[in-house]
């Protein structure tokens, strides 16, 4: 079967099988950042936005994106290469795998909810695992850019 | 994965019967439990197309499309002001956001799993099952019935005088619950779900008109402890839950009499 969708911002068409999973597909467009991690819809490497919405890419059928918007991280690059700073400066991850699964998902958050309470960010990304750490570094990097993110927003606004 | 060899969204229940009614086709909710099994799907019948993904809110009900999420059953003000919260609390430790963006009320209701926290919590509400052929069954009814071709359409939850609180016990974050428990004080008295026993949920009611209880806590949770019977797995033994029962229902008790 033919869909059409918009990956990161440019529309495409394809030839699927029924049970294309939306994973394989953008990964056969180029989106490496979306990565298989469990196979059991649990660990969020996975994540992309369909519509805007985070979703586990693993357990979507690529049919059920036609004539949807889908997003990777590939296509959020400079908002992800920001807020990924701070995670780096904390040297919060070790090997890196669930990075993009886990920027996705910040990056949700913080579009549902621009300055998140500790309990928030903790409830929102429990759906994404990392082997390697304790999570206090990533908690860590996020705080940190809400912090500069804050600082930033007033300073211009005393300008404006 | 599973082989599924055609896929069909489509444009009517009655086209969405038809093709349920071969063994081989099944209905799609958010795909994130049926992907699990290793079976064959002649045609995935996908529902998405139908407009069954609202919550809508009237003075006497809710009416929830079966193609709702958990995620829009999380965030959704009016059921989480008739439940004081209940409904969000019962959705909001399965897995992650990313998972409740997909996975919908009615794959949850007609899988009738032990492990639902969805099914738990809307047994303790006056809930009702639509069915397309079948037409509109209580959900404690639904819940005992054997799977078959109907399609759930939508549920609804009827408004009634009562407050609402919900437990689950979970051995680790986002992990499967070892029991839940949803409490409902009615003007009747209590109506308790436990599920996750870790056999489906089932309901119990505790009448308390014309009774004097000393320690309603202490009665309600011996009443179903009594009656209740649950099994072990390697998430904890049917000792172990049989104690967690009594705890919940004593925490659900006080919290709902604001002991």
């Amino acid at each position: 079967m033919n869909i059409t969708m918009t990956l990161n911002g440019k529309k495409i068409s394809a030839e699927i099988e029924a049970d294309t999973l939306l994973i394989d597909f953008v990964r056969d467009h180029g989106c490496y950042s979306v990565k298989r991690g469990c196979e059991t819809s649990n660990c969020g490497l996975c994540t992309v936005f369909l519509d805007e919405k985070p979703v586990l890419s693993c357990s979507v059928l690529a049919a059920r994106a036609d004539g949807r918007t889908v997003t990777t991280l590939e296509g959020l690059q400079e908002e992800a290469k920001e807020f990924g700073a701070f995670i780096a400066d904390q040297g919060a991850e070790q090997c890196g795998f669930c990075n993009p699964g886990f920027i996705m998902n910040a990056l949700a958050l913080f579009r549902e909810n621009e300055y998140p309470e500790e309990e928030e960010i903790r409830e929102y990304l429990a759906g994404n695992l990392c082997r390697c750490s304790g999570y206090e570094g990533q908690l860590r990097g996020i705080q940190a850019f809400l912090a500069w993110k804050k600082e930033k927003s007033g300073k211009e606004s005393e300008k404006s | 994965m599973r082989v599924i060899r055609e896929y069909k969204k489509v444009e009517s229940l009655e086209e969405a019967w038809q093709l349920n009614q071969k063994k081989s086709n099944r209905v799609l909710g958010g795909m994130v439990w049926l992907k699990m099994g290793k079976m064959q799907i002649g045609t995935a019948i996908d529902l998405s197309g139908l407009g069954l993904d609202t919550i809508e809110e009237t003075e006497e009900e809710f009416r929830i499309g079966c193609m709702v999420t958990l995620r829009d059953l999380e965030l959704h003000p009016g059921l989480s002001a008739y439940t004081d919260g209940a409904v969000r609390e019962s959705v909001r430790h399965i897995v992650g956001v990313q998972f409740r963006n997909l996975a919908t009320v009615g794959g949850s209701i007609y899988g009738r799993y032990g492990f639902s926290d969805v099914l738990t919590m809307f047994l303790s509400m006056d809930t009702y099952v639509e069915l397309y052929k079948g037409g509109i069954i209580p959900l404690k009814e639904y819940a005992k019935l054997p799977y078959d071709r109907d399609i759930l359409v939508r549920l609804i939850v009827k408004k009634e005088k009562s407050d609402f609180h919900y437990q689950s016990v979970r051995n680790s974050q986002t992990d499967f619950p070892v029991l839940t428990c949803a409490a409902a004080k009615t003007e009747a008295g209590y109506r308790f779900a436990i599920g996750a026993r870790p056999g489906k949920a089932v309901l119990f009611d505790v009448d308390l008109n014309g009774r004097n209880v000393e320690n309603l806590a202490e009665y309600a949770a011996k009443c179903v402890k009594d009656q209740i019977s649950t099994g072990s797995n390697t998430r904890g033994s049917a000792e172990y839950r049989k104690h967690l029962t009594g705890v919940l229902i004593r925490r659900a008790v006080c919290k709902l009499e604001q002991v």
